[in-house]
Formats: structure tokens, sequence, C-alpha cells
């Protein structure tokens, strides 16, 4: 079922983002698919983290917009932008002793006012997400007795109570095992599923590959390459990323092409 | 005793993961121990007005001696002491929860000496009307809290929350030092100054309370405003940003009510360490970690703390008073060792 009938665009326009005087994004342009899997993928200090936090209006633009729906962030109400736009920063952390049920709680503020009380729609989402994120059993557990991957599909589910189109992560799976990043890269999938627009940052190119429809090659702060990862990842452009010399393998169950035979590009072929 | 209290609390799981109406019960014990408190501190003193020279005057009846440290010592007294408690608790809570600090806490962190200096050089300059010298002492702390907030915002200090304590016992000291000098300049200032820097609910009057009570309301106001997104801070502040709330605005403003709050309960009282290091850690001990909770045990828990010292400052050494930031230092100091020597330092 189609919870996001109305998809939200979200798009950048001759975007520049700064540190200071340090540029980071250099005039980008892209749309994300709608109701698909971004990744975004490329190098150490590329700008991967920062065009998300740009994404989502935590860094202010240098020069150039991000729009959503055709309305520029900056402009929007903070709430406004937190009802269509959730964000999961990389390695969030809660206090010692906050519950599941807690935690996904937060995820229904954007739609209280000042004064209005816990409603029967916010029982409702928590529901959901705690049902989305397969963490019915685990409500009551504090976040620090869950394993890695629980938390952070606890932190997803966050998110997802708050009941937003679009969905951005930052790096999800980091410092998390192969089969807790399964698990997490799972929900992802499931979530696009029911029609969210989903950006994920990503270190692994393989993962990215896997799981995203869509991916942005990000080098030195421009888009490198763009599309669906069996049309653009090419051994060039993995060398190009990340200075490896690679055999790429068709996988033959999922399509997604695998990085064989990795090594250290040689200079004199790079 | 506290301590007892909460290890108590830790053996009762269901005390701690409660939901938002699951604080409703501790608030209510919790203020029937602070009547409790306050009843006592109208009863017993260090002078010859005994239990039962002060219950005849309850009762309507007393002599007259007896009627004078009742109504104009006892009980202006009770009440300053439930106002800085309050005052005190809360700003604890709130700096904590701001700084993500465990320790943070208005006496170790220098927004009680900024305030405590601003009042004694109000006092130099000649001040003397209660307002103008609550107004100094709210100046004073918010200067501290400014300087606390910068302080958190160095690299490598915010995210070490022992570091924090150290740069704000570093100020607390060099401002201590100022205001010893302070006292070099001015006999008479220095007098007054000495009898007030001790920190003591004794011979403070009630026109002290009404001066600072519209600030404690606005302050009141503000807490409200910022209850929810203060807790979501408590997640990071991109997750906050995220949440639609705005950061730099929240800290503000609880930067505000913590100056009103520091402030009014410094012009009163004085200095008084520790009250909001060790209520915040117990309202967390009996309500978990979610700063709204936590918060509205800290009304009742601060008056708790700062009246049961007070009455024990009289008692332990009578016919003589002990300072009560004696008596705060002496429960708050283990709380202090207790947490920093906590294997894992709780983070918020």
């Amino acid at each position: 079922m189609n919870h996001y009938a109305n998809l939200a665009e979200l798009e950048a326009r001759a975007l520049s983002l700064a540190y200071g005087r340090t540029p980071v994004i250099d005039t980008l342009d892209m749309t994300l698919p709608p109701g698909r899997v971004t990744a975004i993928v490329g190098p150490n200090g590329c700008g991967k983290s920062t065009l998300l936090a740009g994404l989502a209006r935590l860094h202010v633009p240098g020069a150039g917009s991000v729009l959503l729906n055709g309305d520029d962030i900056q402009r929007l109400p903070a709430r406004t932008l937190a009802r269509q736009l959730a964000l999961l920063p990389q390695q969030a952390s809660a206090p010692e002793g906050l519950t599941v049920m807690d935690l996904i709680r937060f995820g229904r503020q954007p739609h209280q006012g000042w004064l209005s009380q816990w409603s029967a729609d916010d029982r409702q989402a928590v529901h959901d997400a705690l049902a989305a994120a397969d963490l019915e059993d685990l409500a009551e557990r504090p976040l620090d007795a869950l394993s890695g991957g629980q938390r952070q599909r606890a932190w997803i589910a966050m998110t997802i109570a708050q009941q937003t189109p679009l969905l951005l992560l930052d790096e999800p799976t980091s410092a998390l095992d192969l089969g807790h990043q399964i698990e997490v890269f799972e929900l992802v999938r499931r979530l696009a599923g029911g029609g969210r627009t989903v950006v994920m940052v990503l270190h692994d190119l393989s993962s990215a590959c896997r799981y995203a429809d869509h991916l942005l090659a990000l080098q030195g702060g421009r888009i490198v390459a763009a599309g669906p990862p069996n049309q653009v990842v090419t051994t060039d452009l993995v060398r190009h990323l990340y200075g490896i010399d690679c055999t790429l393998i068709i996988d033959p169950d999922t399509g997604a092409p695998l990085l064989g035979n990795i090594r250290r590009a040689h200079p004199s072929s790079a | 005793m506290r301590i007892a209290l909460m290890r108590i609390a830790e053996c009762l799981p269901a005390w701690r993961w409660r939901r938002p109406q699951g604080v409703a019960r501790p608030f209510i014990v919790l203020s029937l121990l602070v009547l409790l408190a306050g009843l006592a501190s109208v009863l017993l003193g260090a002078g010859e007005v005994g239990p039962g020279r002060a219950i005849a005057v309850l009762l309507g009846g007393g002599d007259a001696e007896a009627r004078f440290v009742v109504g104009s010592l006892r009980l202006p007294r009770t009440l300053i002491g439930i106002a800085v408690g309050v005052a005190l608790g809360v700003s604890g809570a709130l700096l904590q929860a701001m700084t993500r600090n465990p320790l943070a806490e208005p006496g170790l962190l220098g927004v009680s000496a900024g305030s405590a200096f601003a009042v004694a050089l109000a006092l130099l300059l000649g001040a003397s009307a209660a307002t103008l010298r609550v107004s100094a002492a709210q100046l004073g702390a918010l200067v501290g809290c400014l300087c606390v907030l910068s302080v958190v915002r160095m690299r490598g200090v915010g995210s070490d929350p022992i570091r924090l304590v150290l740069a704000g016992a570093a100020f607390s000291a060099l401002l201590a030092s100022f205001t010893s000098l302070l006292l070099l300049f001015d006999q008479r200032a220095a007098d007054e100054i000495r009898f007030w820097v001790i920190g003591s609910l004794s011979g403070r009057r009630i026109d002290d309370l009404i001066a600072v009570l519209p600030s404690l309301l606005v302050a009141g106001v503000i807490v409200l405003a910022i209850a929810r997104p203060l807790a979501a801070l408590a997640l990071g502040e991109r997750v906050a940003s995220g949440l639609g709330h705005r950061p730099a605005r929240v800290r503000l403003l609880v930067i505000l009510a913590v100056s009103l709050l520091v402030g009014a309960a410094t012009a009163i009282a004085g200095p008084i360490a520790f009250v909001g290091l060790v209520v915040p850690f117990a309202a967390r001990a009996l309500a978990g970690p979610d700063i709204r909770r936590a918060l509205w045990l800290c009304v009742p828990l601060g008056p708790l703390m700062v009246v049961s010292a007070d009455v024990l400052s009289r008692l332990l050494v009578a016919p003589s008073e002990m300072p009560l930031g004696v008596l705060t230092a002496i429960c708050g100091a283990p709380v202090l060792v207790a947490v920093v020597r906590a294997r894992r330092m709780p983070t918020l």
C-alpha cells in the first residue's frame, strides 16, 4: 500500500556549501527520484555528509538552493519541513535508559503544537513505526540494552513515526557488523516499498549497488556519476572515486554490480 | 540518606521507565515530604523557641516571642528555602540537559560565582534596594552562563564532562578572588558581603522573596515552553533540528531561564553549591532520562534538599548555626564523586 501518494520532490539547484571559506559542495544540481532509494557514495571528504546536511537544512547554502516541491527549504518554517523530511544523523546517541518507545515518540514532535496533547494519530503512528521496524517485542527495552542493529532500527523507527515522505540517513550502517547492516538495509527497502523517498550516505559501494535504485557518486564536491547502479558503476568510476582497480561482476541473483579482485590502482594505470 | 533513597529507586525498575503520567505519584509523595520538612523548619530552631511553643503559635496562640520567631523568622526562611530549592534544582536540570553533561551545575560551573561577584560589585557601588541586587545577580549569572557556554563550545571540552567542571572550578576560583579583592576596598560593604557570600537562609527577609517572584514566574513560563525541544536536544543537535526545533534558540532560552533562576536564588540566599547537582541526579533516578519527567520531580526535590539541609544546619551545632552551603556540600560531594567514579559516566 502506498501511504505517500503525494510524493515530495527534493532537488538541489546550483547548490554550493562551504565550511567557512573552504568550499565543499560546488554548484551542484540534482533531483531525487521520488519513491526510490538513492545512495550518495564517494571517497572520504568528498562532501557526501555535507550534501546530506544541506538537503536537510542543517547547512545554510553559500549559493544556490534546495527546493522541496519547488519551495526553497530555507524559507519553510522548521516544523513544516520536519513534517516533510526526516533526518537520521550519523551515530546518533540517546541518554542512558531511554526506551525504544520513548525514542519513537520523539518522532511525533513535529506534529504536536505547543499545548496539544498526545493524540490518537500519534499513538497510531508510533504503533505503525514499531511494527514497520519489527520492534514490537522490544518497545519497553532501554536502547543501551539492544544490539547495534536493533538500536539503529529503533532510530529509523523514530523517523518513520515522523511520517514524512522523505527520509535522509547519514551512514546508517557505519559501525554495524554485516548481519546488522542487512537488517537496516532490508528495513530501508521496505520503507521505499511503502512509497517513501530515501537518501542515504554510504561508505560501501557494494552495499550501495545492492540496495539503492539510484547512485550519486561524488568527488571533490561535484557529481561525477548519477543513475542506476548497473548503468553508472564502471571500473573507471571505481578507480576515479577510490583509487582502486577491480573486476566488476554482475550478481547473478540481484543484477547488482559486485567488486571483485580489488587492488590498489597502479600509478601508471590511473 | 538521599543516596540510600536512590539505591532503593534503582532496585525498582518500574519506577524508572515510566510514561510521563508516571511521575504523578513520586511528585505527590515528594511534595508531602516537602510539607513535612517545611513544618519541621517552622517548629525547630537553634534558639529557645522549641516545638511546643511553635505549635502553640500555629494553633493561633503562643507568646509574643514565639510569634515573632515563627512568623517573622522561620516562616519567611522556610518559604525562601522552598523558592531557592526550586530555582537551583530546576536550573541544574536545565544546564545538564543543555550541555548533555551530568556534572553541569550552577555552583560548579561558575554561574553562581558570576552572580555573587556581580552582587558584591553592586553592593560596593552602593546598591541596596532589593530589586537592584536581584538584577545585578541575574546579570552576573547571565555572564557566567555565557562563559560556560563558550567553554562548552570549545573543542574537546564539551565532550568531556570532567573538563567542563574543571573549567568551571577555575572560573569560580577566579571570580571568588575578584570578590575578595572587592572586600579590601570597602569595609562597610565587606561586612554586608561577607554575611551574604556564605550562602545561608538565615536573616533573609520575605521582601527579598517577593522581589524575585516575578522573575521566577517568567522563568517558569520559559521552562514550560522549552521542555519539549530540550528533551529532543538530548538526542543531539542534529536530531533536534530534524524534528523541527531550533537548537540555538532553545539554548538561548535555557540560558535566560537559568540566569533568572540562579540570579534570583543567589540574590536571596547567596551562592549555594551542589543543589543543582544532587537534585537532578535524584530526579533522573526516579523519573528516567526524559528531562520533561525529571523537571517535574526537581520541583519538590529541590525544596526538600534545601529545607531539610537548613533545618539540620540549625540543629547540628545548636545553639549556633552551620552555614547551609556546608551541609549541601556534605550531601553533594559524595554524589559528585559517585558520578565521576561510576565506571560508565551516564550520558545525557
